[in-house]
C-alpha cells in the first residue's frame, strides 16, 4: 500500500533534516532562555517602568504568528540597503541564522511570561520570611524566588519546548532542509504525499516522545515536592 | 504606501477570520466529544481519544496540513467510487484548511475541556443523577454551564494559537492574509511593508479576541470569589 | 442504509462541487499566480498574465467554462493527480520525466533558460566555475532539475515561488539564479531596482531537461481533453488571438518556431 522503498531510500535526507531541526531547536531554546530569565524578573517587578516595556515585547511576539515574524526577519530586513551593508549582514544573509533568531525571540517572549507568572505566584510567606531575615533584593531573587520559580515553570516550559519543536517545521518555508523540508523534497520529487509526510510525522513523534521523557525526568528531580501524594 | 494592495489584504484578513471561526466550531465539537471520551469508563473510548490527542500534539501543524491536503483528497478519490459515487467529489482549499485546523485543535480543546470538566466537584453530577436526570440532561444543565467558566482561560489560549496557525493555510495555497501579503511583497519587492501590515492585522484580531473573551469570563464568573492581590 | 449514512457523512465533510463528466465542459485550470509576466496577482487581487490570457482564450475556443485555481507550483501535479484540477496552465515545460505522470498538450510557448547574477561578477558558467556558489531555483521546475544534475559542485537552494528566488538574489543571499529567460527579463531585470543584475552564461535549451517548451498538463487518461486543447491551440495560432495576447506582453513571438 505504502511505497516503503521510497521511504527507506529517503531516510538519509530525513536524518540530516532531524539534525538541522535539533540544532535549530537547541540554539533557539538556549538563547531564548538566557534572555528570558532577566526579562522575567523585570516583567514581575512592581515598577511599571520595568514591567511595561517587557509586557509590550511579549504581547507583540505572542500576538503575531511565528511565520510572520520569520518572514519579517528573513525577507523583510533584507529589503533595506542599510541592513545589507551593515556589519550584521553576513549573519542575516544565512537562512539558518534568521530562522534561529526568529525562533529565539519568539520562545523568549513565551518563556518570559511563564517564568514571570511563576515568580508572581510564589507563596507570599516565603518572600516575607526572606525579607524578615534581612535578605537584600538580589539575594532574595538569587536564593528564593528564581530557583522556586524555575522549578514551578517546568510543566509549562515543557509545553513551550514541544511547541517550539513544532514551530521549527516552518523553517522549511525559507529554504532550510529540516525534517519538513526533507518531506517536501520527497513529495515534490516522487509525488508521494502520504509516504513523505507520514515519515516526517514519525520523526517528530519520536522527538516529542524523547523530549517529554526528558522533562519527566527533570520533574522527578526538581519538582518532586509538588507531585501529587499517592 | 501599500501601493493599492490594502483591499486585497483586508479581503485576506476576512478569509483568515472565516477559516479561524469555522475551524473553531469543528474543534469545539471534536473537543467536547474527545473530553467525554477521555473521561468515559470505556477503555476503548479512552484509548482512541488518547491516541488522537497524542498524535496531534506530537506532530507539527504544518506537516499535518500538508498530509491532509495532499493525501486527503487522494484518499477520498479512492473511497468515493467504492461507495457508489461516479462523480468527483472535490475538496476546495478552504474546506481542506478548515478541516485540518479544526481536527488539530479538537485535540487541544479535548485537553482544555477535560481539565475544565474535572474541575467541577463530583457532587454536582451526583446530585443531578439523584434527581433522576438522564445523563444527557446532567451534561447540558449541570456540567456544561459550570465547565465554561473553568475552560475560558485555556480556551482563550487555544483560540489565540488557532488564529495564528491559520497563517499556515497560505502554504496550501489558500488566499488568506499571509498569502496576499506574500504576493504583494513579491510584486513590489517590499516584503517588510506588507508583512508588517499583516503582523499588525493579526495583533488587532488577537487584541479584540482577548478583550471579548475576558468580558465573557467576567460574565461567567459572577458570584465567584477571587483572591485579591 | 449504510450507503446513505456514509454518503451523508461524506457530503457533510466535503464541499459540494460535484463535477459531472457528461455536462458541457466545466474545467478547473491550475495556475500559479507568482510567475510574472506569465502569471501574477495584481493589486486588485485578480489573476493576470500571459498564461491566464492563453487559458481564457483556449477555453473560449473550446466553449468550456473554466475556473482558475491558484496553487503553488510544486503542488500543481499532485493536485492534478488528486483531481482537484483538470489541467495545468502554468508555464510547465514538457519533459520526459513529467510525461511519466502527466499527459501534455502541444507546446504553447518555448523559451530557454539562463543564469542571472550580479553584473560583472565574472562567474564562469561551467561546473568548475560555479563550484561552491549558491544557485537559486524554483522547486520542482526544469531549472531545478537541470541545475541539480549539472552543477553538482554548487549549492542549490530551492524556493516555492520564483519571486522569493529573485528577492534573495537581490539581497545577496544567492550568487546566481537559474531561470526562464523571459520570466527573468520581465519579472526581474526590467525592474528599476534590478539595474545591477544581468544575464550571464549561455542560453540553455537541453531538451532532456527543458523539453519541448511549455505545455498544458492533464491526467494521463484525459487524451480526449488533450486533443481538444491541441485543436484549440492550433486555432488561436491561426486566427490571430495568440498573436494579440503575445504582443501584449512580448516584443517577439515566444512560440519558438513551428
Amino acid at each position: 500500500m505504502l511505497n516503503v522503498d521510497v521511504m527507506i531510500s529517503s531516510l538519509p535526507l530525513y536524518f540530516n533534516g532531524a539534525l538541522v531541526t535539533l540544532k535549530l531547536l537547541l540554539a533557539a531554546l538556549a538563547a531564548g532562555l538566557i534572555f528570558a530569565i532577566p526579562l522575567a524578573v523585570l516583567r514581575a517587578s512592581r515598577n511599571p517602568w520595568a514591567s511595561r516595556p517587557v509586557w509590550l515585547f511579549t504581547y507583540i511576539f505572542r500576538g503575531t504568528p511565528l511565520l510572520v515574524q520569520l518572514f519579517l526577519i528573513y525577507y523583510g530586513l533584507a529589503q533595506f540597503a542599510w541592513v545589507r551593508e551593515s556589519v550584521v549582514w553576513p549573519m542575516l544573509s544565512s537562512a539558518w541564522f534568521c530562522a534561529m533568531l526568529a525562533f529565539a525571540i519568539n520562545t523568549c517572549a513565551y518563556t518570559t511570561e511563564i517564568i514571570a507568572g511563576a515568580i508572581t505566584s510564589t507563596n507570599h510567606g516565603e518572600v516575607e520570611a526572606a525579607r524578615a531575615m534581612g535578605m537584600s533584593p538580589v539575594t532574595l531573587y538569587r536564593r528564593i524566588l528564581l530557583p522556586s520559580a524555575l522549578r514551578r515553570s517546568l510543566p509549562a516550559y515543557s509545553n513551550e519546548v514541544i511547541m517550539m519543536l513544532h514551530g521549527t517545521s516552518i523553517a522549511s518555508i525559507v529554504t532550510l532542509l529540516d525534517i519538513t523540508g526533507a518531506a517536501r523534497e520527497v513529495n515534490s520529487r516522487f509525488y508521494l504525499p502520504f509516504e513523505a509526510f507520514i515519515t516526517a510525522a514519525a520523526f517528530y513523534l519520536a522527538l516529542t516522545f524523547v523530549l517529554v521523557s526528558l522533562f519527566h525526568l527533570a520533574e522527578k528531580r526538581w519538582l518532586v515536592h509538588l507531585a501529587p501524594r499517592t | 504606501m501599500l501601493q493599492g494592495f490594502l483591499p486585497s489584504l483586508i479581503e485576506g484578513a476576512g478569509t483568515t477570520l472565516a477559516v479561524a471561526i469555522c475551524s473553531l466550531l469543528i474543534a469545539v465539537v471534536l473537543g467536547l466529544f474527545g473530553a467525554l471520551m477521555k473521561l468515559s469508563k470505556s477503555r476503548l473510548l479512552r484509548g482512541l481519544a488518547t491516541t488522537y490527542t497524542t498524535v496531534i500534539r506530537g506532530v507539527p501543524d504544518l506537516v499535518l496540513m500538508l498530509l491532509i491536503f495532499y493525501g486527503g483528497q487522494l484518499a477520498i478519490n479512492e473511497v468515493a467510487p467504492k461507495l457508489g459515487f461516479k462523480d468527483v467529489i472535490d475538496i476546495n482549499p478552504f474546506v481542506a484548511g478548515v478541516a485540518t485546523i479544526g481536527f488539530i485543535f479538537g485535540a487541544y480543546l479535548t485537553e482544555t475541556f477535560r481539565g475544565a470538566m474535572m474541575a467541577i466537584p463530583p457532587g454536582q453530577r451526583e446530585a443531578g443523577i439523584a434527581y433522576g436526570m438522564a445523563p444527557g440532561q446532567v451534561f447540558l444543565r449541570i456540567v456544561f454551564p459550570q465547565m465554561v467558566r473553568f475552560a475560558i482561560p485555556g480556551f482563550t489560549n487555544n483560540w489565540l494559537v488557532l488564529v495564528k496557525s491559520t497563517a499556515l493555510v497560505s502554504v496550501i495555497g489558500l488566499s488568506d492574509m499571509m498569502n496576499r501579503a506574500g504576493l504583494a511583497a513579491g510584486s513590489t519587492r517590499e516584503p517588510f511593508t506588507f508583512y508588517m501590515t499583516a503582523a499588525m492585522l493579526y495583533l488587532l484580531i488577537t487584541t479584540v479576541s482577548v478583550l471579548l473573551l475576558r468580558s465573557l469570563e467576567k460574565r461567567y464568573s459572577l458570584g465567584v470569589k477571587v483572591i485579591a492581590l | 442504509m449504510k450507503k446513505t449514512l456514509a454518503s451523508a457523512l461524506l457530503v457533510l465533510l466535503t464541499s459540494v462541487t460535484l463535477v459531472s463528466a457528461q455536462e458541457a465542459k466545466k474545467l478547473k485550470i491550475g495556475v500559479e499566480g507568482a510567475y510574472p509576466p506569465f502569471s501574477q496577482i495584481g493589486t486588485d487581487g485578480k489573476l493576470k498574465g500571459f498564461d491566464i490570457d492563453i487559458a481564457n482564450a483556449l477555453c473560449a475556443q473550446m466553449k468550456a467554462q473554466c475556473t482558475m485555481v491558484q496553487q503553488e507550483f510544486d503542488g500543481l501535479i499532485p493536485s492534478l493527480q488528486a483531481k482537484k484540477i483538470d489541467a495545468v496552465i502554468a508555464s510547465m515545460s514538457i519533459t520526459d520525466e513529467r510525461k511519466k505522470v502527466v499527459e501534455f498538450s502541444d507546446k504553447y510557448y518555448h523559451t530557454p533558460a539562463r543564469f542571472v547574477g550580479k553584473k560583472g561578477n565574472g562567474f564562469n558558467a561551467t561546473v568548475a566555475g560555479m563550484k561552491g556558489k549558491r544557485i537559486g531555483v524554483q522547486r520542482t521546475t526544469t531549472h531545478d532539475r537541470f541545475a541539480t544534475e549539472t552543477f553538482k559542485e554548487s549549492e542549490i537552494v530551492r524556493y516555492a515561488k520564483q519571486d522569493d528566488v529573485f528577492l534573495d538574489l537581490a539581497s545577496g543571499r544567492l550568487d546566481a539564479v537559474m531561470v526562464d529567460q523571459v520570466a527573468a527579463s520581465q519579472g526581474f531585470l526590467l525592474l528599476p531596482t534590478s539595474k545591477d543584475f544581468a544575464f550571464f552564461g549561455p542560453v540553455y535549451i537541453e531538451p532532456k531537461y527543458f523539453g519541448a517548451g511549455a505545455g498544458i498538463g492533464m491526467r494521463k487518461a484525459d487524451t480526449a481533453l488533450r486533443d481538444e486543447f491541441n485543436n484549440a491551440i492550433k486555432a488561436i495560432r491561426a486566427n490571430g488571438v495568440y498573436k494579440k495576447i503575445n504582443d501584449k506582453y512580448f516584443e517577439f513571438d515566444i512560440y519558438g518556431g513551428k
